[in-house]
């Protein structure tokens, strides 16, 4: 390493979580809120860890009946017939699409799962307070925090056919439970990297709180 | 409330150049850039600061031509379909309102939020942010709209909710036939412009010239006489 690299919390200073701005807080314990836009200032995020390993655990409780209960019930010509997510998925293969079946499984089956792994690898390591791969470890969370939105993908598929196909009483489709579990893993997966800190991954090497605690 | 004193440099003076990474802490100087000049954190890569051309004025245009396209986005109708001689035509909130007929009230709400209310809020906030900055010192309240629209920003998913359409068309398409109604290019139009308004807007030009929490005008713009 060229210099010796300081975080801001190591000298002291806090960077306002909003606007960016720095401040000297004269208490540690209480620092108090921003000069500039008067947002509440934090070392770190507030309850990192913890929050995170909650909204993560709640997730992954949601991810089984997401996957095993039905998203979709098509009632067309007098039969009946549920879809689960991965129904959905083989419906698009065998009907000729391929590519439509690859992005729905990855968004809805793969990054879900992915996220979780992720974040619970994050949230493991920085608790350990691990200084190896720091740089991939920061990539892992710039890419969880990229990609989470794109799982929503099954529920906006399954909103619009739901609200297309109502020719009743010949056909109609009704949203299945499965579709709010897997709402709740999106939901629930995105408030877990918002409230996972990045700071904590390079925080490791040096507990920001033993000089300033 | 106790505000504590901004972070002031060696010789008393405000160094607007130093700066905290968000993502890792790390304290370092950013030289002065040239326009469309970025530069990136030595410890963790992150673009700390990019030196748009023209941070203001063009976000502003684009905000203006995003909230039409918006607009007719979610009034005109998305798409219309037809099958066995029978027509049904939705918008996004008709897509979230039959989600919510069919008694999934919570994906309704959820589908009505990411789609249309964040979209909405978003560049609602942004035009209005982007209106009252023009004329520095700006109030304080530009800077709580600047952190609404923030706050909105992850959940305002058009695109995603285009590609959500894109799948339905396809499972649709085996049993009827469908027509892509004036909404669906409009809110293509939209998932672009809000794209350009975000490469194009710098959050920092505008904190620059917000007043301070204690009323006071920016450091920056200190009228002159005064030592900044």
């Amino acid at each position: 390493m060229r210099a010796r690299a300081v975080s801001a919390a190591q000298v002291g200073l806090l960077a306002c979580g909003t606007c960016r701005q720095l401040t000297r807080p004269a208490d540690k314990a209480n620092p108090g809120d921003c000069p500039r836009c008067g947002a509440r200032l934090a070392w770190r995020r507030a309850h990192s860890i913890q929050y995170t390993w909650a909204l993560v655990i709640a997730a992954a409780i949601c991810y089984v009946p997401a996957n095993v209960l039905p998203v979709l019930t098509t009632t067309a010509f007098g039969s009946t017939e549920s879809d689960t997510i991965m129904g959905g998925v083989i419906f698009l293969y065998v009907s000729g699409s391929w590519p439509l079946a690859l992005i729905v499984l990855v968004a809805s089956v793969m990054i879900p799962l992915g996220k979780l792994v992720a974040l619970s690898y994050l949230l493991i390591t920085a608790q350990r307070g691990s200084v190896a791969n720091s740089h991939e470890r920061t990539r892992i969370y710039y890419a969880v925090e990229f990609v989470g939105r794109w799982s929503m993908l099954d529920v906006f598929v399954d909103a619009f056919i739901v609200a297309l196909i109502q020719l009743k009483p010949l056909m109609s489709v009704e949203p299945g439970l499965g579709v709010v579990f897997f709402m709740a893993v999106v939901v629930l997966t995105m408030l877990a990297a918002q409230s996972f800190d990045p700071r904590l991954i390079w925080d490791a090497g040096h507990d920001y709180r033993a000089q300033h605690g | 409330m106790r505000t504590p004193p901004p972070f002031r440099g060696r010789q008393g003076k405000l160094t607007l150049e130093t700066v905290a990474c968000p993502d890792c802490d790390l304290l370092q100087h950013i030289p002065p850039l040239p326009p469309g000049g970025k530069a990136r954190c030595a410890r963790c890569s992150e673009i700390l600061v990019h030196q748009r051309a023209d941070p203001l004025d063009r976000p502003l245009a684009l905000t203006v031509a995003a909230l039409i396209a918006f607009i007719i986005a979610n009034t005109a109708p998305l798409m219309s379909l037809s099958a066995v001689g029978r027509e049904s035509s939705t918008t996004i909130m008709g897509g979230a309102y039959e989600m919510w007929l069919q008694g999934s009230q919570i994906t309704a709400v959820t589908v009505a939020i990411c789609a249309v209310i964040a979209p909405g809020g978003h560049i609602a906030f942004m035009l209005a942010v982007l209106l009252a900055v023009r004329r520095p010192p700006a109030p304080r309240w530009v800077g709580i709209l600047l952190r609404c629209a923030h706050f909105m920003h992850p959940w305002s998913m058009t695109e995603v909710m285009m590609l959500g359409i894109l799948v339905a068309l396809f499972k649709i398409a085996q049993l009827a036939t469908v027509i892509p109604g004036i909404g669906m290019y409009a809110a293509f139009a939209f998932i672009m412009l809000l794209t350009a308004v975000m490469v194009a807007f710098d959050p920092n030009e505008v904190w620059t010239r917000v007043r301070w929490a204690d009323g006071s005008p920016p450091p920056m713009i200190a009228p002159k006489g005064t030592t900044a």
